[in-house]
């Protein structure tokens, strides 16, 4: 056994574990740190074969942000585990249904997916040891699938309007700092030196 | 058996038969570690003293000469008294939310270039290493608030965790200009970039690297990178998720004795990785401020630690000086503010590289 083949085995026994654990823990907010230790681990895995950008791609990405929101809600969530685990036997049968279907369907595509003979000779770009990781994917995104890249990059932008316009509310009776206002003010617009005679007021 | 032979020549140097091959990790690990801890004991008091000075106090002076001794007193008093830990908490959470912070800070440091040559691990990617695992930093946060099931504490880690996600957008892009600049995501390449090109050897005067650095051409980037590595690392003006005033002590209200001093010196190293990483991004790593003998003579880790120690006392200067920033001023300079500004510099950065053929290229013209 060699030590990369030992941090596989590492790796991919805790990832399997978390895995499990994330469906089986009985508090969401342990699910959600299940799932994030799940995916550090296969960033553990990426690390192993060679993909060190992928690897840290997925821990700033998904560890670092989207799982951050994720927590965020589970936190703010407030479920009463009781009765949520009386309605389970209820739906265990759908539950059980859906996973047979999904675990069907993995197994089809596993077991039709044939890679042609000559792989390495049709892929894409060829593969030069020379240039590293990072500058192989730069290479390859920004040029053979730009389009697709840059099509991606318009779904996502097109999705974050659409959230932001979904949720933004203008309210009108809210008093609100503009702070280009605030510190363009001069003197004369805010004081006024006014000459009062004694006894008489304004 | 061969792994244990290869993991015990990689950590230790002791293959079982014979000399090691190499110096093992686990002593520059250590060696690293020490300097580092001690390091963050006098960082620490310098802190106190320069914000004492601000305030024209005299700080820290009874233990030890001048105060010198106090951090390793402050370290004694947190080690020896009682963990109380909350009844109603969660507690497997509550042990390891300060754990993760502090080691997850530590980790960070096995890339960073003190000299050449000096990195524990000299990776091909070592600034999307660093970025990766502080962005995990907010981890140890939330579940130090979660898992303390008090309000205050819950509080502070929602605003921390919003106020971290928010800074690191414009934290990455800064770095995604230097980058663009650089050519490479190596650390030392960075810093081997601000010694072989720049304004300096434009003007015609190579020797006088100081405005080699990136400081100098991307001065916005340099600006808005101090401002959200204050943000990132939760130091005052914008330490919201502490809040004395409001949240008590925010996050960390439930904790004692070395949760609580892990859940510092976790903060403090981070302080010094930010600081750390302004030195290699924009004020040229390890490299003499002038390229002539009398400072070259100077090892390259001293003149590191000398400018880790300038940013420093920026930091330290701004917890002195400027007050606490509203949570919604704080969220709209991020957004509002330095996204957009950071957004098009990046693009002009590209521009400008694009068109005059400046720039490192990774060390390939």
């Amino acid at each position: 056994m060699t030590l990369p083949l030992f941090f596989f085995y590492v790796f991919s026994v805790i990832t399997v574990a978390s895995a499990l654990m994330v469906i089986a823990a009985r508090n969401p907010v342990h699910s959600v740190l299940f799932l994030i230790l799940a995916f550090v681990n296969s960033a553990g895995l990426f690390m192993l074969a060679g993909a060190e950008f992928l690897a840290l791609i997925l821990i700033v990405v998904y560890v670092g942000a989207v799982a951050v929101l994720f927590l965020f809600v589970t936190m703010m969530l407030d479920v009463d585990f009781a009765s949520l685990r009386q309605g389970m036997l209820q739906y265990a049968p759908v539950g059980v249904v859906v996973g047979v279907i999904l675990l069907l369907e993995l197994l089809l595509v596993a077991g039709s997916f044939v890679l042609p003979v000559d792989s390495g000779a049709a892929a894409a770009v060829p593969m030069d040891a020379a240039i590293d990781n990072t500058r192989a994917i730069g290479q390859l995104l920004y040029t053979r699938y730009v389009f697709l890249f840059q099509g991606a990059a318009g779904v996502l932008l097109v999705a974050m309007i659409g959230a932001i316009v979904l949720t933004l509310r203008h309210k009108s009776n809210v008093k609100r700092q503009d702070v280009f206002r605030q510190t363009g003010r001069k003197r004369s617009e805010g004081t006024e030196l006014v000459k009062v005679k004694s006894g008489q007021g304004l | 058996m061969d792994f244990v032979v290869s993991a015990l020549d990689y950590l230790l140097g002791i293959p079982i038969f014979g000399w090691g091959t190499q110096v093992g990790f686990i002593y520059k690990g250590l060696l690293l570690l020490v300097a580092l801890l001690l390091f963050t004991a006098y960082i620490l008091l310098a802190d106190r003293k320069i914000w004492a000075a601000v305030q024209q106090r005299r700080g820290p002076n009874v233990v030890g000469p001048l105060g010198l001794l106090q951090s390793f007193a402050d370290l004694l008093k947190f080690v020896l008294k009682e963990p109380v830990i909350p009844a109603s908490s969660d507690k497997v959470l509550f042990i390891l939310a300060p754990l993760v912070t502090s080691i997850l800070a530590l980790s960070a440091y096995a890339v960073i270039p003190f000299d050449k040559g000096w990195a524990l691990a000299d990776i091909n990617i070592g600034i999307l290493y660093i970025f990766a695992i502080s962005s995990l930093g907010v981890y140890g946060i939330i579940m130090g608030g979660w898992a303390s099931n008090s309000k205050y504490a819950f509080l502070g880690a929602l605003r921390s965790a919003a106020q971290m996600v928010s800074y690191e957008v414009s934290i990455g892009l800064v770095i995604i200009t230097v980058l663009l600049v650089v050519g490479s995501l190596n650390l030392t390449d960075i810093v081997v970039a601000q010694q072989s090109g720049g304004i300096a050897h434009i003007l015609g005067v190579p020797w006088l690297s100081v405005l080699n650095w990136y400081w100098l051409p991307l001065f916005p980037m340099f600006v808005i990178f101090y401002v959200s590595a204050l943000a990132e690392t939760n130091r005052p003006p914008f330490d919201l998720p502490e809040g004395e005033s409001e949240l008590v002590a925010g996050y960390m209200v439930e904790y004692s004795s070395t949760p609580y001093l892990l859940f510092m010196l976790g903060e403090y190293i981070a302080i010094i990785l930010m600081c750390c990483m302004t030195t290699i991004l924009f004020l040229g790593g390890w490299a003499a401020p002038i390229d002539l003998p009398p400072f070259t003579w100077i090892p390259g880790v001293v003149w590191f630690v000398l400018k880790l120690c300038l940013v420093f006392f920026m930091f330290a200067m701004a917890k002195a000086i400027v007050p606490r920033y509203r949570y919604d001023q704080l969220m709209r300079i991020g957004w509002k503010v330095f996204l957009p500004i950071s957004l098009v510099m990046v693009v002009v950065v590209a521009a400008v590289l694009q068109l005059t053929g400046w720039g490192w290229h990774g060390g390939s013209v």
